[in-house]
């Protein structure tokens, strides 16, 4: 079991690795299910994993794994100063983001086998998906920064392939790639000329080692606005927001559900990079209010923008942009005050650990909704509210989960939404009163948002067209069951969360001396 | 009872009380209601609405479809949704325009900080 923990950072992102590379040599031999229920259970084995490592890390400290080293752990060989070689360094955060990443990941398989069953190029589609999933670990557990911007790529490569998916039904697909494509080369150019910038300086790549020895230079400077502006936009913030309701839309509703927690990777990445990387040596007031403002921003634009759709998936993204909104928020006044201890101590630690909390929270309920409109999609073969209508006549158990994630993501009580929402509202009032007041003014246009879609999907008379409308097969309905029963149990039991994941994460972002000497060691 | 107990930094928050509690006045109400007036008739012209004289809409008429909802709300907002919507043209170059131009004005911000 030690063995197998030890190199657990290494397997958890070989496992998926070598399945995409076997799936294809599966597929020539079983096309149907068989290929589905493969994929699922490496994914499964994935998340059994990343909960082994999270139990370990959550008791013992940050995971640190060398690769090609003579010992895993050993950063530093007899001889060395700096490290060189590739490092995965999980801690609390990033252990956080691993939990999301192989739970969406394992559930979206798991709701394809019936939802992708009648399409041709399934190989394809679980390959990208597998491939996907290691980028998501990888830009989750790195500590090397140009590793980071590999993974990047390799997330933004099969996520173009997988929106793009679809083009067989109509060219809207291909275009949300193409578009998709374009945005996500920006922001890979900006980061890999920010990943120069920094070994030009100072020789390394290793992000603990850079953090160590950062002096906050002009050039520096120059990195942190191109890695904080292209992040923000690969996270959805307003108002690079608009590839998110294309992309989002055209791909396959599980995948949409997996791009949710790749976007929210790239969030991951922002914060790391502000805390664990500058940390008290930029001016956090200033990034601070920076990273407010386009929360503001998202969490407004991102809820009336979505008012006024009228296809059910780019209502859902648009909401997708302002729930982001709300993890900048939090995580922004975090940042803001990370310099005043007093204000740490009195709300700062909370904003963050209701921003990060958030992102969990944010990661089920969204899946969940963006799977039900997938059910929608799989039954009535549209996404126009326009032409839905009764629908909960027919199909019950997706209207019960419809009601659950609606419910979360509005921020009712006792769903999870509810929880992290509260601790934003109570603890960004104390930094600005009127942050807190737009962000409930947002909760309750969430709610106006998909009573709308809960009214035209759902109520109503059955129509015509939909008399024949049967559930969902088993395997979407276990899926989104799954994510429901998450959405409660976080909601009736917050603190056990709180306390055990989110508490953790914010402590490894805002302590950057734990996350360099994790690496360097007394030095 | 501490198991589920939330600090929320200016106080606590309890999901199970609440859902107890809205337990109890769910019954309450459930009780209220079947205190209504027993000479209630269900199928009759006592459960018909009466629409100024009117004839009732059926059911596949009267269901208010997505574009009609909260059409009030964004008519007395078109000023705000009128150049919202205008910007997002989904233009590809338009796109990579608000980045650059986010990019600039951070660059300024902290250039100046």
């Amino acid at each position: 079991m030690s063995g197998i923990l030890t190199h657990a950072p290494a397997l958890v992102i070989a496992l998926p690795l070598l399945a995409a590379f076997l799936v294809p040599i599966i597929g020539r031999f079983n096309r149907s299910k068989g290929l589905g229920w493969f994929v699922s259970i490496i994914l499964g084995l994935s998340l059994l994993m990343t909960l082994l490592m999270a139990n370990h890390i959550l008791s013992n400290g940050p995971l640190i794994y060398v690769f090609g080293g003579s010992e895993p752990g050993l950063t530093l060989p007899s001889g060395y100063t700096v490290p060189i070689r590739i490092i995965f360094q999980i801690d609390g955060m990033g252990i956080f983001m691993g939990i999301i990443t192989a739970v969406v990941s394992f559930l979206g398989a798991v709701y394809s086998i019936s939802f992708m069953e009648q399409h041709s190029g399934l190989e394809k589609y679980y390959t990208l998906l597998l491939l996907l999933t290691t980028a998501m670990y990888g830009m989750e557990f790195t500590g090397d920064i140009f590793n980071f911007f590999v993974f990047l790529e390799i997330a933004s490569i099969a996520s173009v392939a997988l929106i793009a998916f679809r083009s067989n039904l109509s060219g809207e697909p291909a275009e949300a790639g193409f578009k998709y494509m374009v945005v996500s080369s920006i922001a890979a150019l900006m980061v890999l000329f920010a990943v120069g910038l920094f070994y030009g300086q100072y020789d390394v790549l290793n992000m603990a080692t850079i953090a160590s020895v950062m002096q906050f230079t002009q050039l520096d400077k120059i990195a942190l606005i191109l890695l904080v502006t292209v992040l923000a936009m690969k996270a959805g913030s307003v108002p690079m927001h608009m590839w998110t309701p294309d992309a989002y839309s055209e791909a396959p509703a599980p995948i949409t559900m997996i791009l949710v927690a790749a976007s929210q990777a790239s969030l991951y990445a922002l914060f790391r990079v502000t805390f664990s990387l500058y940390n008290i040596t930029l001016n956090t007031v200033v990034i601070g209010w920076i990273i407010i403002i386009l929360g503001v921003l998202s969490m407004f634009i991102g809820v009336t923008m979505a008012i006024i759709q009228k296809d059910i998936k780019r209502l859902m993204a648009y909401h997708a942009i302002s729930q982001t909104g709300y993890m900048l928020l939090g995580v922004g006044v975090g940042l803001a005050v990370l310099a005043n201890p007093v204000a740490l101590e009195s709300f700062g630690i909370k904003a963050m650990e209701g921003g990060i909390f958030h992102i969990m929270n944010h990661a089920m309920y969204k899946g969940l909704l963006f799977l039900t409109a997938g059910a929608l999609f799989y039954r009535t073969g549209t996404r126009d509210l326009n032409k839905m209508g009764g629908l909960a006549h027919n199909m019950s158990y997706t209207t019960v989960f419809f009601i659950i994630g609606a419910a979360a993501i509005a921020g009712i009580p006792p769903f999870n939404g509810f929880a992290s929402k509260l601790i934003i509202y109570e603890s960004v009032y104390q930094f600005n009163p009127l942050l807190s007041i737009i962000a409930m003014l947002v909760s309750i246009l969430t709610l106006a948002s998909f009573v709308k879609v809960f009214h035209s999907a759902f109520l109503g008379p059955k129509l015509e067209q939909y008399q024949k409308v049967e559930e969902v097969p088993k395997s979407m309905v276990v899926a989104m069951a799954t994510l429901a029963c998450i959405i409660v149990f976080f909601g009736l039991f917050p603190d056990v969360i709180v306390d055990n994941l989110v508490h953790p994460a914010v402590m490894a972002l805002i302590n950057q001396v734990n996350y360099t000497s994790a690496i360097l060691g007394g030095m | 009872m501490s198991i589920g107990l939330l600090e929320t930094g200016s106080g606590y928050w309890q999901a199970i009380i609440w859902v107890i509690i809205t337990v109890i006045i769910g019954i309450g109400v459930l009780w209220l209601r079947n205190k209504g007036k027993e000479e209630y008739k269900k199928n009759t012209n006592q459960t018909k609405p009466f629409l100024s004289g009117n004839p009732e809409l059926t059911k596949e008429d009267s269901h208010v479809g997505a574009s009609h909802i909260y059409w009030g709300f964004t008519e007395a907002l078109k000023h705000y949704y009128q150049p919202l919507v205008n910007i997002h043209t989904g233009n590809i170059n338009d796109y990579s325009g608000w980045v650059v131009l986010v990019m600039a004005i951070i660059f300024i911000i902290v250039g100046v900080s």
